[in-house]
């Protein structure tokens, strides 16, 4: 597997970061490097053996089905740029 | 039944399956200790967690496993003992976290089936692909400011149970009546209260038409549908826009699309085309979920009687007819009322009058049968007047108006308005015999063969007597009479 720039470009989109064509190219190396790293992974041979999910021996805990959170409209907007009537206020994102 | 639709160039068959997002009737959120509650002030329901504040962890509400697990056996479907949590990527206002956690590869329920009732009694089976739990996200609203939108958490984190169909549907009236059933069944359950209107029950709905019986065409989705006649709508709209597209030369693009309730079009939402590309990977914050058997079971033990068992139930133990029975179950208010009326009733009796007067009569009121101004235990009373010849089935339409009216008891009614029907011999064959005395031409006519003129004699006698003449005396007094 290699990561061309075309593809540097289509995950940075994803990810909503702006890359300049300098940047590309750079992270186009990296990104290589560190495919390439991993992929001696591939040389163990894993026939037969059940995924690892967790390295510790536990199942996922469950709780109440209670209300013991919330009513904390102040904090929840605390660090927003705008807001009102109790909303958070944000460009216009209509699609 | 396959609507076939006529095309400029020959006919077309839709194909459709559902997704359904089913809003679980927890009192907290899938992965938060915030309320749930319907129509809070904005951001009060919201924690930490549901704000995707750095370092919050989720904790998942085993309620809302349960509930899955319990639908999905609902389902006839298979339960999973492993599943598996992903983050499901993507940005959106109202996303704090700019992914989902929703289930992919491992989702909590397996394949299942249903049987939905189409309007001629028949049915069809429809298999179900899987049922999955999920954060609902947020609520942005578009109309309160010119340039910007207001966003609300409070229905960010809610657990939804995501249903999704096989394309195994084949007209809107399937779909409807696939719908209907789902929400049936969740309401028999309460694992969803499946109001539509405040978006506890949403649908997408992924069409595509093709030749009968050909191969699969491309598919269009259509998002957050909440109404069973607004999704009909999109589709008639939909499979003429696709089989205009098509036999025009050109070819259906796979696209999310909206549908304008004021226009009753759809519309294109999203264009871009990486804007499905999601990037599922397990979430490092959540262990496998991981369920027993004996969990599974138990409340195996505990399911209610389902809208499908309660149907065939009807059927055998009542002899009722699969359209009548598919009415009465289909909302579980209407089967529980029904349950109360048929007890030591007459089941015919009390069906008729159930599917036909009462129903009728509340459609025209437009109130639901909660609502009901005559009770299920006085639509009984009546019901038990008409078995023991107390009044005629005329007469009980009358009373049955005036219940509707007044939520007086039938029996009040009958005795205020000397409604009793009169079973006495004698009082009838008086009136018999006032009304032969009245009409001896009528006889003349009678006895040389006009058979029809039977029927004007028990007219007569039931208008003299106001209705209240048992018709079956009256019948037998006169054939005696006329001989």
């Amino acid at each position: 597997m290699s990561i061309d720039t075309e593809t540097v470009e289509k995950i940075a989109r994803l990810a909503r970061i702006k890359v300049t064509d300098t940047e590309k190219e750079k992270y186009s190396k990296e990104l290589n490097n560190i495919i390439e790293w991993i992929e001696m992974l591939k040389d163990v041979d894993t026939d037969g053996i059940e995924p690892l999910t967790s390295v510790v021996d536990m199942t996922l805990y469950m709780r109440e089905d209670e209300i013991t959170d919330g009513n904390i409209q102040e904090k929840v907007l605390m660090n927003a740029p705008e807001t009102a009537e109790g909303f958070f206020v944000v460009p216009k994102v209509l699609e | 039944m396959t609507e076939l639709i006529q095309g400029e160039t020959g006919t077309w068959e839709m194909v459709i399956g559902l997704e359904i997002h089913a809003q679980v009737t927890s009192n907290s959120k899938l992965f938060s200790g915030a309320a749930t509650a319907f129509g809070a002030s904005p951001n009060s329901q919201v924690s930490l967690v549901d704000a995707a504040m750095p370092g919050m962890l989720p904790v998942i509400n085993e309620y809302c496993v349960e509930q899955a697990v319990r639908t999905g056996l609902a389902l006839n479907a298979k339960i999973n003992l492993t599943s598996v949590f992903e983050r499901k990527n993507y940005f959106y206002a109202d996303l704090p976290q700019g992914y989902q956690i929703s289930q992919f590869e491992t989702p909590i329920v397996g394949e299942g089936s249903i049987e939905i009732d189409l309007a001629d009694g028949s049915t069809k089976t429809v298999e179900i692909e899987r049922l999955h739990l999920e954060q609902d996200a947020g609520k942005s609203l578009h109309d309160q400011h010119p340039s910007k939108s207001y966003v609300d958490l409070n229905r960010s984190g809610n657990a939804l149970m995501e249903i999704v169909s096989k394309p195994d549907l084949r007209s809107a009236d399937e779909v409807a009546s696939y719908v209907s059933k789902i929400r049936a069944i969740l309401r028999y359950l309460g694992s969803c209260d499946g109001n539509m209107d405040e978006g506890s029950m949403r649908c997408d709905v992924n069409l595509s038409i093709r030749r009968p019986n050909d191969e699969l065409g491309t598919r269009t989705e259509i998002k957050n549908m909440n109404s069973i006649r607004f999704i009909k709508q999109a589709i008639a709209y939909e499979a003429s826009r696709q089989i205009d597209i098509i036999e025009s030369g050109d070819k259906v693009v796979q696209e999310t699309r909206l549908f304008d309730t004021v226009t009753g079009e759809t519309r294109s939402m999203r264009s871009k085309e990486d804007a499905n590309d999601y990037r599922y990977f397990p979430d490092p914050d959540l262990l496998p979920l991981v369920i027993e058997q004996s969990f599974v079971d138990a409340i195996n033990d505990n399911m209610p009687e389902l809208p499908d068992e309660k149907k065939h139930r009807y059927i055998n133990d009542y002899g009722m007819n699969a359209y009548d029975a598919s009415v009465l179950i289909a909302e579980k208010s209407r089967a529980e009322y029904f349950e109360i009326v048929v007890k030591n009733r007459d089941a015919k009796l009390a069906t008729n009058w159930l599917t036909t007067e009462l129903l009728g009569a509340l459609k025209k009121a437009e109130k639901d049968i909660e609502d009901s101004p005559v009770s299920a235990e006085q639509l009984g009373g009546l019901i038990e007047l008409i078995s023991n010849n107390t009044i005629s089935g005329r007469i009980a339409k009358e009373v049955f108006a005036e219940m509707f009216e007044t939520s007086a008891d039938a029996i009040t009614i009958v005795e205020e308005k000397g409604l009793k029907q009169v079973t006495d011999t004698g009082a009838i064959e008086a009136i018999v015999d006032e009304v032969l005395a009245d009409n001896p031409d009528k006889i003349e006519q009678y006895k040389s063969g006009k058979d029809k003129l039977f029927g004007f004699f028990v007219g007569q006698v039931m208008k003299k007597s106001q209705g209240k003449a048992n018709p079956a005396m009256v019948n037998q007094l006169l054939q005696d009479k006329l001989k």
